[in-house]
């Protein structure tokens, strides 16, 4: 039989019995629209949570002093204010002896009351230097940020986080060039970030930055940082710097035991790596869970043509009178169930795609449709035609005439 | 007759096995079908008459016994092989007409064509002229085989037996779903294609008046031939 008679019977054979097709037809929709759409929400996930913490840097290592805990900022950061193994010298050290580093920013914090204007709050103040920027990826709204010659000169010169600007000045203002109060002196603004949103690791948004030599001068008193932020170079492994960092850092400090390394490394790069395999994971597990509903909706096509050949005993002992070879019964009954299955997986997609664009445009959950998702649910369909078509095809194949044109 | 014997059976049995109990349809059957010719199988219900129209329509094989159509042995097929030799050499005509519902009446008489893998245009050409050999007209083509009446369902039934120009045209109880006009009508189709293009026709019957419309009348029996007489010339 040639393929344009079987397509023509085919569509015959679905659209005779148009309510029980529909149904059938609805479940493949269901199943291949729940995992299609499923696996946009994990990935969406994945997506938004790899880029929340790319918005911090994922090509940054975090140098902190002392403490044998594991990476983790509430750890590092209590026992941060005791041990002050770091100092500018580090910094120097760093930038000078290890290759593959982007950009490089120390920083010394505190928390202070912070005046302006009759107004006050409490925040972050920290003291870092220009290449922070590059680092920790901050965005500048107005001004400009910290610059080296702000670094040489002791400059009383301060930058504003946008939340900080507003706290203290009001939403939509623009206070450059006005006086805030830190620690009893008074700093210039010179420039407000841009919001960036909060993250896990404190907000950049809630932060006033100064130049490090002022912090060190005038609110530390020492010469120690709080952390060295190392970006590293894009072509450059992470792992690779780290341990570089560690061993020019262990001969600065003269320690020749790694054991008693009196400062860690956290790498940006782990955490993205955690987050992204826990999302992967996440996305696995509501894609088989969707799966699930596939598999029900595959049973119910064969369900369909089961009932089908048994209906149609009759129908095809006639088409084997005529002539028809067991190859033409079992295609017919196969691309049948292919049939209904592709319909539905077309349908299916389009419903995975528009519950995609609802959690996106409505309901504000990133989703992310991939190409793969698309391809993956159309091979799903056609296979589950396929393998859920065959028992029913074959048994309709396989029917004597003679009984089958006896049936009643 | 000789060389223009186009069916030889010879000492054809067919037993059934049901568990334990066996039953035999047909015991020792011989009988040569020429071309050309008009017969009329009869026989009472349970006689072995369908077994026997079953083995002749290639749809079932003899248990022992030969079976040569056209000069080959057609009695030890496969499945597939049988198929090739109904779409070929056989068109079948049934009591209940058996056509598809929901498909149009061109479609219907084309349907064996459709296996047998022919061109488009020489399908449709050959419908067209089976259809008007058995005297439908061009109105009804389209219709649904639902939508027609008795008479022109199984009118069309013969067209489609007759589409693959087959070498037996097989009727088994043509006339029995058919009042006795429609019936004597679509008997009368068979006689004129018989007599005026050829056609070997088998009629399975077991009414006399219907058996009386062939040239020849073989009588079966609990699966024996029981009579077997030339009734015209």
């Amino acid at each position: 039989m040639k393929l344009a008679d079987l397509l023509h019977e085919v569509y015959t054979a679905i659209t005779v019995n148009k309510v029980r097709s529909s149904l059938t037809i609805l479940g493949i929709v269901i199943g291949i629209g729940s995992v299609i759409s499923m696996i946009a929400l994990g990935q969406g996930a994945q997506t938004s949570i790899e880029d929340r913490i790319q918005s911090i840097g994922s090509n940054l290592l975090t140098i902190r002093p002392g403490a044998q805990s594991g990476f983790g900022a509430g750890g590092v950061r209590g026992g941060a204010g005791s041990a002050d193994t770091l100092s500018s010298s580090d910094v120097e050290v760093i930038r000078q002896n290890v290759e593959g580093i982007a950009g490089i920013a120390p920083e010394v914090s505190s928390r202070y009351q912070v005046v302006a204007r009759g107004s006050n709050t409490n925040t972050t103040v920290l003291g870092t230097s220009p290449q922070y920027v590059s680092v920790r990826n901050i965005d500048i709204a107005h001004g400009t940020f910290l610059s080296e010659i702000n670094i040489r000169n002791f400059s009383k010169v301060a930058v504003l986080g946008s939340a900080v600007s507003s706290d203290l000045f009001g939403e939509a203002s623009n206070p450059v060039g006005q006086k805030i109060r830190i620690n009893g002196s008074n700093y210039t603004i010179i420039g407000i970030t841009t919001e960036k949103g909060g993250s896990s690791f404190g907000s950049s948004d809630d932060t006033i930055y100064i130049p490090i030599s002022t912090a060190q001068r005038f609110l530390t008193g020492s010469d120690s940082v709080n952390t060295i932020n190392v970006s590293v170079a894009d072509d450059y492994d992470m792992t690779l710097v780290e341990e570089n960092i560690t061993s020019v850092l262990l001969i600065e400090h003269g320690i020749n035991d790694p054991a008693e390394i009196d400062f860690n490394i956290f790498n940006q790069g782990d955490i993205v790596e955690t987050a992204s395999s826990i999302t992967q994971t996440f996305t696995v597990l509501l894609g088989a869970v969707a799966g699930i509903s596939l598999v029900v909706g595959g049973i119910g096509i064969m369900n369909m043509m089961l009932t089908n050949v048994t209906e149609r005993t009759r129908e095809i002992g006639l088409r084997k009178a005529l002539g028809a070879k067991r190859r033409d019964i079992n295609l017919q009954f196969l691309l049948e169930s292919i049939a209904l299955t592709l319909i539905g997986g077309v349908l299916g997609i389009a419903l995975g795609l528009g519950i995609s664009y609802l959690a996106n445009n409505i309901f504000g959950i990133a989703a992310e449709v991939s190409t793969f998702s698309v391809i993956l649910a159309f091979g799903v369909s056609a296979a589950i035609g396929i393998i859920f078509g065959y028992y029913p095809a074959r048994t309709a194949s396989k029917l004597n005439p003679i009984d089958a044109l006896r049936y009643e | 007759m000789g060389s223009r014997d186009m069916i030889e059976i010879k000492n054809v049995s067919k037993v059934y096995k049901v568990g334990e109990i066996e039953t035999r349809a047909l015991n020792g059957v011989s009988f040569n079908i020429s071309e050309g010719d008009f017969v009329a199988i009869m026989g009472p219900s349970g006689s072995g008459k369908s077994t026997l129209m079953h083995i002749l329509g290639a749809l079932d094989t003899p248990t022992s016994g030969t079976y040569t159509l056209n000069g080959k042995d057609v009695s030890n097929l496969n499945d597939d092989e049988l198929a090739d030799i109904r779409s070929e050499k056989i068109g079948f005509v049934f009591q209940a007409f058996n056509l598809l519902p929901r498909t149009t009446v061109f479609r219907n008489t084309m349907l064996p064509l459709m296996y047998s893998g022919i061109d488009e245009e020489t399908r449709e050409k050959k419908t067209e002229e089976a259809l008007l050999s058995v005297g439908l007209e061009k109105e009804l083509w389209q219709n649904h085989s639902n939508e027609i009446s008795g008479g022109q369902k199984q009118r069309v039934a013969i067209a489609r037996a007759l589409v693959n120009n087959p070498t037996i045209i097989l009727a088994d109880e043509p006339t029995g779903n058919l009042d006795t006009k429609t019936g004597q009508l679509v008997l009368n189709t068979f006689k004129k294609l018989n007599r005026e293009k050829g056609h070997t026709v088998i009629l399975i019957t077991h009414e006399d008046e219907v058996a009386r419309h062939a040239n020849r009348i073989i009588s079966i029996r609990d699966g024996k031939i029981e009579g077997d007489k030339i009734v015209k010339v």
